[in-house]
């Protein structure tokens, strides 16, 4: 890469990071415990919209894996959800009434509540629909692949998108608050993602799955992107340019290994495939709030209305983090 | 008589307190050395901690940066207080504060107590062994390094740049042959105090502080000159990665270590509550006397590091995706492409399949649908169906399917009426096994009933099309297993070719074929071809065909078997 090119890209970083400040001040706080916040500590960072059902067994499974604190941005919900959160003791919470899409889709509010409260602390991005699932998660706390990270000095951790579905019609099962998504929606596709690299900033475009195999059979460039680089040794320099597909400085990107070998890698687990999608689906295309002019959404309304089975007969349920190993979807890498 | 530890530390004191209780309540006495860059706030409160105990004693401290003098000088101090304060220790035990004893230490003392002149210290010649970090082996001896590999790489990169440039080479020591090995050793008094009392010490010393990872070499050189009896290995048991960090040890580890009969084990992660409690409230002495059997962690330790640096041959994904070259297999599996034999015989997939026993599917790279086997919608991995989905990224799409079929061998069809996008690919996969009748294509033009204009421009593409193929295969850049036959020169002995190609597939020696495909009807299939030439298109790839008389039909014919007396 040229000096120009690499110039431009601290430019564009630098030009992100104005935008958070910027957007960040459309956030009002509703409960700051940030105070709490010890300097070890794992901290997530997400942004919801009438999630309420979800939230509940969102904050108990990263708990149980060792998260410490939440910082969560809520974006207009009206169902509950803000008002269930400011009563966790855990949770530090943002509310914003301002237009998401105009936020680059969330990422310019959690840029800079990570700028203000990320720095040195190992940061995990996700939406409240996705699970993490890292090498020996069933037995060891996120703490100890933080740790190892740090030991390896690794700074960024890669953990593909991948969509779970229930067996029959999505609004088959209803989903009640508390409950684990992955008890109905517990299937996935093991193998029809592709690959290419993105030359400007290093990362990876992976895409495929039960979205694209379903809803953009005939248009599978528009199919959406499943490469997440979701936590990150967080430093006030770093800024998401788009979700949390990619990150500047580039370094960051490449969580993969481009000689053969295997890096550590984990899996989010994106649970969007509940009863509560159809509903969801339908708000979404009238609000034109998503990625690409909610194209995504058209095509799921489409989608659903002729088929909403997105399980087919060679459909894998998923068991555990070994499984998606061996199939390669996950690595250990060098983690034994 | 007794073995002492002197027990480096620098983070994880609560743990490290724990362990040099554990060391003391069974006999072994303890000398610490706390790093220096660790607060004096928390090694005063570490060191009141463990104020209670008598065998324990606090040495100088040093500041022990990773691949520096300080390791070593705070190991010396300690080695000093240890030999000069416990007259009842024979043999030194090196330790870290993130070692966990795995056995009683008593053991771990009848062991010795059978040995007592045994020094067990990993040493061997730099020439010898692939242990280089950074890729200096023998340099570490010959170049200064000043700057610092952890805090400075570039700095100190470059200055090893500069240094070989110029031609810089430090003089070792008379006397001493460097040697390397793991850090953490067991010496016995005699060979320790022989290397700290040696007159020559300060020569040594002032070399080794300027050696690169001196902890890695010092004692491992020096005890060379004195040891009676050096057993070539470390009593701790402390694997390396490729980057030759420690491996961490979880509490999922207990049964490994558990079985693994060594006496220490590194690293242990601080908080593995699970191994801490389980092998220091350990049944005193089970009076076993097993030799350290770590054969099984080693295997796994071997593998994660294999897995790092060679991956899982043929695998694409999001912490895998290999530069070109540097796939170590572009695909998983050995797979077979059959080029214009489904157009030359009317029930090609099903005999396939009867005869090999593999999965066989039509033209994969149909331009309408993949032709999965059975014309299913899906296959294996949730593959879709949909040409358009397939074209999105068709070599991906086949190391999918090669791979989402692990231990199912997979065959399919290709031709020039299928997608080309992976005409190259598979020329350069060792994997393929291809088999192409050339001009075979030209069949389903002459059975078909369509317009000879029409005929004469898809003859003139198909050839084309197949001519480019054809010069992948043929190009130096081939590495697929290939055959290819004209047609004509197929159809002369059509049972010999098939063999042939089933012989390829066949994994356990199948019988000799008995049943042959259909070949469909090739009369007036000369005619057809004399027709295109005569119409100016020039059809080659089929080889020659005689216009008069037509190909005979060559059915197996099956001999009746006699016998000669």
């Amino acid at each position: 890469m040229g000096l120009l090119q690499s110039y431009r890209l601290r430019l564009q970083r630098k030009r992100w990071r104005i935008r958070a400040w910027r957007k960040g001040r459309q956030l009002t706080r509703v409960n700051d415990r940030t105070d709490l916040i010890e300097p070890s500590d794992i901290l997530v960072f997400s942004t919801f919209r009438n999630e309420y059902p979800r939230l509940k067994h969102f904050l108990e499974y990263y708990r149980g894996i060792g998260v410490r604190h939440f910082l969560m941005v809520d974006n207009g919900s009206d169902d509950g959800g803000r008002e269930y959160l400011s009563s966790q003791p855990d949770v530090s919470l943002w509310t914003t009434d301002a237009s998401y899409k105009r936020a680059r889709f969330g990422v310019d509010w959690l840029n800079w509540l990570q700028w203000q409260y990320g720095h040195k602390h190992w940061c995990l991005v996700v939406d409240p629909d996705e699970l993490l699932v890292y090498p020996f998660c069933d037995t060891r706390p996120l703490k100890a692949l933080t740790d190892w990270l740090d030991a390896s000095s690794i700074k960024s951790f890669g953990a593909m998108l991948l969509d779970m579905y229930p067996k029959g019609r999505i609004d088959q099962n209803k989903y009640r608050p508390g409950d684990d998504p992955l008890e109905t929606a517990c299937w996935f596709d093991a193998g029809n993602y592709t690959i290419t690299r993105n030359a400007r900033f290093g990362n990876l475009w992976i895409q495929g799955g039960p979205r694209a195999r379903m809803f953009f059979p005939e248009n599978p460039a528009r199919a959406p992107a499943l490469n997440k680089i979701p936590l990150v040794k967080w430093d006030r320099r770093y800024a998401y340019v788009s979700s949390t597909h990619m990150l500047l400085p580039r370094g960051l990107n490449l969580v993969y290994d481009e000689w053969g070998g295997e890096k550590a890698s984990g899996v989010l687990l994106h649970t969007k495939f509940l009863d509560t999608f159809t509903e969801k689906a339908r708000e979404e295309l009238t609000r034109k709030q998503h990625y690409a002019a909610s194209h995504e959404y058209r095509a799921y309304a489409a989608g659903l209305s002729e088929n909403p089975d997105l399980w087919c007969k060679w459909s894998e349920k998923y068991i555990n983090w070994r499984q998606l190993e061996i199939l390669g979807l996950m690595s250990k890498g060098n983690w034994a | 008589m007794t073995v002492g530890v002197v027990m480096l530390v620098h983070t994880a004191l609560d743990r490290a307190e724990q362990v040099i209780r554990y060391w003391v309540a069974a006999g072994c006495p303890v000398v610490v050395h706390v790093d220096k860059s660790v607060s004096s706030k928390i090694h005063d409160a570490f060191v009141q901690s463990l104020s209670d105990l008598d065998e324990v004693l606090f040495s100088k401290r040093h500041r022990c940066e990773w691949g520096t003098w300080g390791i070593v000088a705070g190991t010396q101090a300690a080695s000093e207080l240890m030999l000069e304060s416990f007259p009842q220790v024979r043999h030194v035990y090196l330790a870290s504060g993130s070692c966990l004893p795995l056995r009683h230490p008593s053991e771990l003392r009848s062991y010795l107590d059978s040995r007592p002149d045994t020094d067990f210290i990993e040493s061997a010649t730099t020439a010898d062994v692939p242990w280089t970090v950074g890729g200096l082996s023998e340099e570490r001896f010959t170049l200064r390094f000043p700057f610092s590999w952890k805090r400075h790489r570039r700095l100190f990169d470059r200055y090893v740049k500069f240094q070989r440039w110029i031609g810089f080479g430090r003089r070792i020591p008379e006397g001493i042959l460097p040697h390397m090995g793991s850090q953490w050793w067991c010496l016995t008094r005699r060979t320790l105090s022989a290397i700290l009392q040696d007159p020559e010490r300060e020569t040594y010393d002032a070399y080794f502080r300027k050696v690169w990872i001196p902890d890695e070499s010092y004692f491992q050189t020096l005890s060379r000159l004195y040891s009676q009896k050096i057993e070539s290995r470390s009593l701790t048991l402390s694997k390396f990665d490729f980057q030759g960090k420690p491996h961490i040890f979880y509490d999922d580890h207990l049964q490994l270590l558990r079985r693994s009969d060594c006496f220490v084990a590194r690293k242990i992660w601080p908080h593995a509550d699970r191994l801490y409690d389980n092998f220091l409230n350990a049944d005193r002495d089970s009076g076993a006397l097993a030799e350290p059997n770590p054969g099984k962690i080693d295997r796994i330790f071997a593998k994660a590091v294999e897995r790092r640096t060679q991956g899982r041959p043929g695998l694409y994904m999001q912490s895998r995706f290999p530069n070109p070259n540097w796939e170590n297999g572009v695909s998983s599996a050995p797979y077979s492409v059959f080029e214009g034999f489904a157009e030359l015989f009317e029930d090609f997939e099903s005999w396939l399949a009867r005869a090999t026993g593999t999965r066989v599917h039509g033209h994969l790279f149909d331009p309408e649908r993949v032709e999965f086997e059975g014309r299913q919608k899906t296959f294996v991995g949730a593959l879709s169906d949909s040409a358009a989905l397939r074209d999105h990224n068709a070599w991906m799409f086949l190391t999918n399917l090669i791979w989402n079929t692990r231990g199912e061998r997979q065959c399919f069809q290709y031709g020039p009426r299928d997608t080309q996008d992976i005409s190259w690919e598979i020329a350069k996969d060792p994997n393929a096994h291809i088999s192409v009748i050339s001009g075979a294509w030209a069949v389903p033009l002459f059975q078909s009933n369509r317009n000879f204009a029409d005929l004469r421009v898809e003859a003139a593409n198909l050839q084309r099309i197949e001519a480019d193929h054809l010069h992948a295969l043929r190009s130096p850049y081939a590495k697929a297993r290939i055959r290819i036959w004209t047609m004509a020169e197929f159809i002369e002995s059509p049972m010999e070719a098939l063999q042939s190609v089933v012989d390829q597939i066949a994994t356990k020696g199948l019988p000799q074929l008995t049943e042959a495909p259909r070949m469909v009807d090739l009369t007036g299939f000369g005619q057809f071809l004399q027709n295109l030439k005569n119409q100016g298109m020039h059809p080659y790839l089929m080889g020659d065909f005689p216009v008069d008389p037509p190909p005979k039909h060559e059915q197996p014919r099956k001999r009746k078997p006699y016998l000669v007396r």
